[in-house]
């Protein structure tokens, strides 16, 4: 069976370098060859997380759609924002979010949890920290598919002709979640309080920094009236989800349902504004990866030791 | 051939021991910059090109940087300096079944243990069949591997790593997985990995299996590496070191026995040392005594000269009973020799010193010899022998002179004991020890001198000689 394959002399070989100096060049590479690994690893990673679980992967609906019902009836109905289907807004906010948040989360963890595996097994490291990443990406897929479901149901138009910003929103997005995992990663091997910390500012400072609950407008005249703007937008995530709500939202402007006058949503801003906003964004996102890049290359020579 | 497959270039690695480790942010800041450690070079500097199609060894004691070299040359670990050049596909073997997901069918993990080898799935597909027969799963490739057996778990580990398809296989000691049969092929593969012209890679504490399967061999010592050769020589190698460390020998171990069992019966030893003391001095009166004092405890030897402490195997009883007792006993290698070991088939004297508290006309030396497992592989006394002997009161000397040693490479206890009529006198158990070393690339235990060669027809029509054995 292996005498078919012509001579182990003969045939093409990679040439691989182990030494404490690598470039980010050669781990890309390396990170290429091993995408099919990726793949496995994020299926490995569903599968292991809702095996012998009945409603399996359904559960990463019903938890974002939990969340979603207290915030619709909170916000919604007892704060009465006068938004009408608010649930859209909401949604459209919390799935990028989500996709997000749970991308770098996971990916914290990740390398301190497969210890076995990095202690024993030698591939580009950085592919855990990815098949974190690609595993939120899996449930960002299943919630968006609950979300289509949403819009038909309320037969909500998103902005049909704005549709390409959903992708526009999603590169820089994942350029960043996995420059941070693939940074936090790391961290976290040699500090373990990145965890926690990353816990604690994902899971609420960084998500009530982000217009996803409530409007851009609502903040808006407080922040201009202390020449704040600039540092909300210093949060890369905030462009990112208004980007998503102008376009599944769809609408800046809408009918308010206790006063029915005019109710600003999202600024007024024409579309290429949304789009510079997510292109620098997406600058900032390369960059940071490039520095976790040579983080990580850095410290995941020890890795093996410390953990 | 000629191209090298793996180059490892002035490879060093260090390890921090940290006294106290500190994860925690908290500790982080408070002990900024100054936690306390220690450096320890794992590898200096250690330099040696693979052939391609070669079979390299890598011999050395626990802690000589073996593991530690591995995993530098998997890519598990980088070098502090230096780098290691590898061309072509390499699996690792550093555990079995190392990324193994608990959860997931065997047939699932076979295509991710693949992957994590670097192979496509395309690769894994073709291989399939083979890695399942191999491991020998059968209709449990579809259970989870969690509810694996220890056995089938590793066999898995092992049937995915050589079978994928290597250039360059790196095993670390885990040829020994499974029961006989399994070995086997797992041996058999791996040779046939030689024949196919792969590169390999092993560790092993073996030298036997070095000297079998490898071209060369690496011999590491505390981190560098002393030498590298063909396999005899590399063993060899390694063996003295060894010997200078005092390992094999097993005095170490054998001197830590006896502190232990000084200490944890302080009382009985001396009160048994006192009744000896007195028997050797003035036999008659100290019978009494000697009957008071408890079971002495069972105290082995230390290599070669025996002291006054050591108590002996037998139950001391009347003095009476046994008058003689053995003072020190050595081996001695043929004359001019200035190594500490003997070759295969070299003579080997064993002097015993003694000394009888009367004069006993019947005296029967016993001798032993017993390999590292315990083996008895030779057995003599002096009634076997023919050998009448008499002793006259007070210390004497006797000697064992074995014309030939065939033995192979190993470590030899020596066991002796001396008998009156009135029964076992002191029995010394291991008495002392010996070291064989086997130049040659021949395994096993015995020496057999052998010739072979093909007999055309003619000759064997001719023949007339010699039955078949069985």
């Amino acid at each position: 069976m292996l005498g078919a394959k012509g001579s182990i002399a003969t045939r093409p070989k990679i040439t691989r370098v182990v030494s404490a100096d690598t470039n980010v060049r050669a781990r890309l590479q390396e990170i290429w060859r091993s995408h099919e690994l990726l793949v496995y690893l994020v299926r490995t990673e569903i599968k292991v997380k809702y095996k012998n679980s009945v409603l399996g992967l359904i559960w990463s609906m019903v938890a974002p759609s939990m969340t979603l019902a207290v915030y619709a009836v909170v916000f919604g109905a007892f704060l009465r924002n006068g938004m009408p289907d608010f649930v859209i807004y909401l949604f459209s906010g919390i799935l990028l979010w989500n996709f997000f948040s749970t991308g770098i989360l996971t990916a914290t963890g990740v390398v301190v949890n497969n210890a076995g595996l990095v202690k024993k097994v030698s591939f580009p490291r950085e592919i855990l920290a990815l098949a974190a990443i690609g595993s939120a990406g899996v449930f960002f897929f299943f919630q968006s598919c609950v979300m289509v479901i949403f819009l038909a149901v309320l037969q909500w138009a998103p902005a049909w002709s704005l549709l390409y910003l959903v992708l526009v929103a999603m590169v820089p997005t994942l350029v960043l979640a996995c420059g941070l995992g693939i940074l936090l990663a790391a961290v976290n091997v040699y500090m373990r309080d990145t965890q926690h910390l990353v816990t604690v500012l994902v899971g609420s400072a960084w998500f009530w920094a982000c217009p996803i609950v409530y409007t851009f407008q609502t903040v808006q005249t407080l922040l201009s009236a202390h020449g704040l703007t600039w540092l909300y937008f210093a949060n890369p995530m905030s462009i990112l989800v208004m980007t998503f709500q102008r376009t599944l939202y769809g609408r800046p402007t809408v009918t308010d349902t206790q006063t029915h006058g005019p109710l600003a949503v999202l600024p007024h801003w024409p579309i290429t504004t949304y789009i510079w906003g997510d292109a620098a964004v997406l600058g900032f996102g390369l960059v940071l990866l490039y520095v976790a890049m040579v983080v990580f290359g850095r410290l995941a020579g020890n890795f093996a030791e410390e953990l | 051939m000629g191209t090298t497959s793996v180059e490892v270039q002035e490879v060093s690695k260090r390890f921090r021991l940290y006294h106290e480790k500190y994860t925690s942010l908290k500790e982080r800041v408070i002990h900024a910059g100054r936690v306390p450690h220690e450096d320890l070079w794992a590898l200096r500097g250690v330099s040696f090109e693979v052939e391609e199609g070669e079979t390299v060894g890598i011999l050395g004691r626990n802690g000589s940087g073996k593991s530690t070299l591995l995993k530098c040359i998997c890519g598990v670990l980088q070098p502090t300096a230096g780098q290691v050049v590898v061309r072509g596909k390499l699996a690792g073997l550093l555990e079995l079944g190392a990324g193994f997901q608990q959860e997931l069918s065997g047939r699932e993990n076979i295509y991710l243990n693949g992957s994590m080898l670097g192979f496509s799935k395309r690769d894994v597909d073709r291989m399939f069949d083979d890695i399942v027969e191999f491991a020998e799963l059968g209709q449990f490739i579809d259970n989870q591997v969690k509810f694996y057996s220890s056995g089938m778990y590793v066999r898995l580990g092992f049937a995915v790593a050589v079978n994928v398809d290597p250039d360059v296989l790196v095993i670390d000691e885990v040829l020994a997985v499974g029961d006989e049969r399994f070995q086997r092929k797992c041996m058999e593969r791996v040779k046939q990995f030689q024949r196919e012209g792969r590169t390999i890679l092993f560790v092993s504490h073996a030298p036997d299996l070095v000297r079998n399967l490898c071209s060369r061999a690496v011999v590491l010592a505390d981190g560098e590496m002393i030498g590298v050769g063909s396999p005899g020589e590399a063993v060899r190698l390694f063996r003295e070191r060894l010997l200078e460390a005092g390992d094999v020998l097993g005095a170490r171990e054998a001197e830590a026995a006896l502190d232990v069992a000084s200490h944890e019966m302080p009382a009985v030893a001396a009160g048994s040392d006192d009744a000896i003391a007195l028997a050797d001095v003035a036999p008659g009166p100290s019978t009494a005594m000697a009957a008071e004092a408890p079971g002495a405890p069972f105290v082995p030897g230390a290599g070669a000269a025996l002291d006054q402490d050591a108590a002996p195997h037998v139950r001391p009883g009347h003095s009476e009973s046994r008058p003689v007792r053995l003072t020190e006993v050595s081996c001695l290698l043929p004359p001019g020799t200035t190594r500490r070991y003997l070759l295969p088939g070299e003579p080997l004297t064993i002097r015993v010193g003694f000394e009888s508290s009367r004069a006993v006309d019947e005296v029967v030396y016993q001798l032993e010899i017993r390999n590292d497992v315990g083996l008895a592989l030779f057995a003599t006394d002096t009634e076997v022998l023919g050998l009448h002997c008499a002793i006259e009161p007070g210390p004497g000397t006797f000697e064992f002179r074995l014309g030939s040693v065939p033995l192979l490479d190993g470590a030899y206890d020596v066991n002796l004991g001396v008998q009156t009529a009135r029964g076992m006198s002191d029995w010394r158990e291991p008495a002392c020890q010996f070291e064989v070393m086997n130049p040659g690339r021949a395994t096993g235990t015995v020496a057999i001198p052998v010739e072979a060669g093909l007999v055309s027809p003619d000759a064997l029509a001719l023949r007339s000689e010699g039955t078949v054995a069985s």
